[in-house]
């Protein structure tokens, strides 16, 4: 059972061109962090805890889906509500693994989507029919 | 004349927009709210029943959001009588507790609330689901799970073919066996099927990772035979366990296949293709 062994700051330090097509492109393939990496639940937070407690979830839900990822030579999480990526504060102090990295994006997210500032607040006013 | 709506009061429809990237601020450590701004305020402990059985589709619905609006988080909905596109749409916390069988396209487009459905389930149950858990005791139809983007769908019996398709995110979980094309264009999320599988698993996948308990009858286009991970399994037990299910042979005995990626296809037009849409 062999575990998954690469630099987690990979797409911080370099743009990710590895093989011959992206070289020739000039493009990285795929996603800048492994989709599949499923949560280590020993390294969940308080907030994360009290927000599965809230929604009465016995575990992350779809926050399992939600990494941090790396966006032009920053960390940052996808938000599916927007189509679009949020970025960490750039004072952050990174963890050095993926897995303590996932669970500041998963807060960081949760606290931007439901923050009176989000994007969908004015469109929900604007297209909500009932 | 056209129709003006409050979006264009609201100048949605003059901003000019200059590029690609919108800037907006906020303090993260300033927030700490757990549900959406304008989610129904519902209390687990409040709990409401309804018999759904002489009221429509549109009734039902409604019903459930009246119900929320006025603070129910538990609700049980008696007789759905199979009806078809029941409980969708609901952007809540919520406990919804359904005593019978639901039609075509139930439970779709959810967004938080925990679904419990006693009986049986029509084609596309749950599609583009976005979070929650939908558990749903006996069999389900074709097209399970189309397009979920997260939370958990678990169905403790069979399920018919095409499950997941366009999977974008979440788990699935079958307890039973499941029909052919499952899997197909999945490009993330999990799938676990803890009996046989169709034909042609995971076809054309782009990514995410199915495991298997039984016997596969066959791969599709780029589904590969994947190494199961200490986390892997460990995530598998406590998932299972979670909704009283077990791998008939153990997770560790689980085939795990995943996408061989050979079908990747990008070029360096896309971006500026992008910006021509945009």
């Amino acid at each position: 059972m062999a575990e998954k062994k690469e630099d987690v700051d990979k797409y911080l330090k370099g743009d990710g061109l590895d093989s011959s097509r992206e070289k020739e492109i000039g493009q990285h393939i795929g996603y800048r962090y492994d989709v599949n990496l499923v949560p280590d639940y020993s390294r969940l937070t308080p907030f994360l805890k009290k927000y599965l407690e809230t929604m009465g979830w016995d575990d992350l839900n779809w926050l399992e889906d939600v990494h941090m990822g790396y966006e032009e030579g920053r960390a940052a999480v996808f938000d599916r509500n927007i189509n679009g990526w949020v970025t960490v504060p750039a004072d952050l102090k990174l963890p050095d693994n993926q897995q303590d990295r996932d669970m500041i994006a998963r807060e960081l997210l949760i606290k931007f989507q439901m923050s009176r500032k989000h994007p969908m607040v004015d469109l929900n006013k604007a297209y909500r029919k009932f | 004349m056209a129709l003006r709506t409050k979006s264009h009061e609201m100048g949605m429809h003059t901003e000019k927009l200059g590029g690609r990237t919108q800037q907006r601020f906020f303090s993260a450590s300033e927030e700490e709210n757990f549900t959406y701004p304008g989610a129904f305020d519902v209390d687990f402990n409040k709990r409401a029943e309804f018999d759904a059985d002489k009221l429509s589709t549109n009734e039902i619905n409604l019903k459930i959001r009246d119900l929320m609006r006025q603070g129910y988080g538990t609700i049980v909905m008696k007789n759905p009588g199979a009806k078809h596109a029941v409980a969708v749409g609901i952007l809540n916390k919520l406990n919804l507790q359904i005593e019978g069988s639901l039609g075509y396209f139930g439970c779709g487009l959810i967004d938080g609330p925990n679904i419990h459905i006693k009986g049986r389930v029509g084609w596309s149950c749950a599609e583009n689901m976005l979070a929650g858990t939908v558990v749903i005791e006996k069999n389900a139809g074709s097209t399970f799970g189309a397009a979920i983007r997260g939370g958990d769908l678990v169905c403790k019996g069979d399920v018919g073919a095409r499950m997941g398709i366009d999977q974008k995110g979440g788990t699935i979980i079958v307890g039973g066996r499941c029909g052919a094309f499952c899997g197909f264009m999945m490009q993330r999320g999990r799938m676990v099927i803890l009996g046989d599988a169709g034909k042609n698993l995971g076809d054309s996948m782009y990514d995410g990772t199915i495991y298997v308990g039984g016997k596969i009858e066959g791969l599709g286009v780029d589904a590969v035979p994947g190494e199961m991970t200490d986390l892997d399994c460990q995530w598998l037990e406590r998932k299972l366990k979670q909704y009283g299910l077990s791998a008939p042979k153990g997770v560790k005995n689980m085939t795990k296949i995943v996408a061989g990626k050979q079908l990747w296809n990008y070029d360096n037009l896309e971006p500026s293709e992008k910006k021509l849409i945009l």
